[in-house]
């Protein structure tokens, strides 16, 4: 593989993970004031606000390995939809506080696992944004895996409404371990992980709280939508249109 | 709908740094303990207010009666005798 390839790909690695980051902590955020409790209206934001703040670092990383000036905030603000490069997961609509309850679960327990094994990445920008985010990400996942056994394992609506939510979000796991071209290449060079063993230990998390709350694992279906690739649903540009409208209707506007 | 109104209140205790001891900082709503102990967390120790957290249900606590004040209260304020005010510190004791 050619090196313009390789330098290509880091910087897609990098920008994917950003970008999860970015588009989770806009979601989180739109839910600011409607939490159904005031705790719960600050934790969420608590939330957000670490994602966002792994999204400014590694934004500035991949904008430091493109090597075509392009900040934190150029990537964030002045990027089309198709370059977004987030897993269609984190861009699913708030909905009900069980699908931001369990779109969280899966993306925590996802994220904690990446961030566990980057740690160790050649990527020593990587490696230590990595190791500063994990503690975030397991803080994370025992929030929301907290409430995915208290909605699962409470009422017959809660209960009902956590099924629901599972079945819609699990279709978007899939691209989550789907390695391709980006993750086979940044595996090799030791940058990347092994999302063979992400999935693996992912499925424990998964498993292990699914049991405690009484909800069922759903079945695994075909899936077509790759995020990761720029391949987005309908519903990305709306929260880009909202996130990015002060950049674009007042360029360079700060303060 | 059920709201955070109708959740049990917990009163919570931060322990500032290590050696010092647990101080009443507030209260917040939850269902249970675990989610207590979140909620404190993230309420009130988002600014590196604390190393250790205590929560208890406000239920749990016995309070003293605010009409019991003067029984309970007033016979201490004429015993002056009780703060140790009445020694000669020698002047070598510098930092009593």
């Amino acid at each position: 593989m050619s090196a313009q390839f390789q330098a290509d790909a880091h910087f897609r690695y990098v920008l994917r993970l950003a970008d999860a980051n970015l588009v989770l902590a806009q979601r989180l955020g739109e839910l600011i004031g409607h939490a159904p409790a005031l705790e719960e209206d600050l934790a969420l934001g608590n939330v957000a606000l670490d994602l966002l703040g792994q999204a400014r670092l590694l934004l500035t990383h991949a904008g430091a390995l493109e090597g075509q000036d392009r900040d934190e905030d150029m990537l964030a603000f002045l990027r089309e939809q198709r370059e977004f490069l987030n897993a269609t997961l984190v861009e699913q609509p708030n909905g009900d506080f069980a699908h931001v309850i369990v779109r969280q679960f899966l993306f925590d327990a996802w994220q904690l696992e990446i961030y566990t094994r980057l740690g160790a990445s050649a990527d020593p920008q990587l490696a230590a944004i990595a190791a500063k985010g994990v503690k975030e990400a397991r803080y994370h996942l025992r929030f929301s895996s907290g409430w995915v056994v208290r909605l699962g394992d409470g009422t017959g609506e809660s209960r009902a409404r956590a099924q629901q939510a599972l079945e819609a979000l699990w279709p978007h796991t899939v691209e989550l371990f789907d390695a391709d071209d980006i993750d086979r290449a940044m595996l090799a060079q030791g940058v990347g992980v092994d999302l063979g063993a992400v999935q693996a230990a992912w499925n424990r998390h998964i498993d292990t709280t699914l049991a405690e709350a009484t909800l069922t694992r759903p079945a695994d279906r075909p899936w077509r939508w790759y995020g990761k690739r720029g391949q987005h649903g309908e519903h990305l540009g709306r929260l880009l249109a909202e996130m990015q409208y002060m950049q674009r209707t007042y360029p360079g506007a700060a303060w | 709908m059920s709201t955070s109104r109708d959740w049990p209140l917990f009163e919570v205790f931060i322990r500032a740094r290590g050696g010092l001891d647990h101080k009443h900082v507030g209260s917040v709503h939850a269902v249970d303990a675990r989610m207590a102990m979140e909620h404190a967390r993230d309420l009130y120790t988002r600014r590196q207010e604390g190393v250790s957290i205590w929560v208890v249900r406000s239920s749990e606590i016995i309070a003293s009666d605010p009409s019991d004040a003067d029984a309970f209260f007033e016979p201490a304020r004429d015993k002056v005798y009780r703060h140790p005010t009445f020694y000669d510190i020698p002047d070598e004791v510098k930092t009593l």
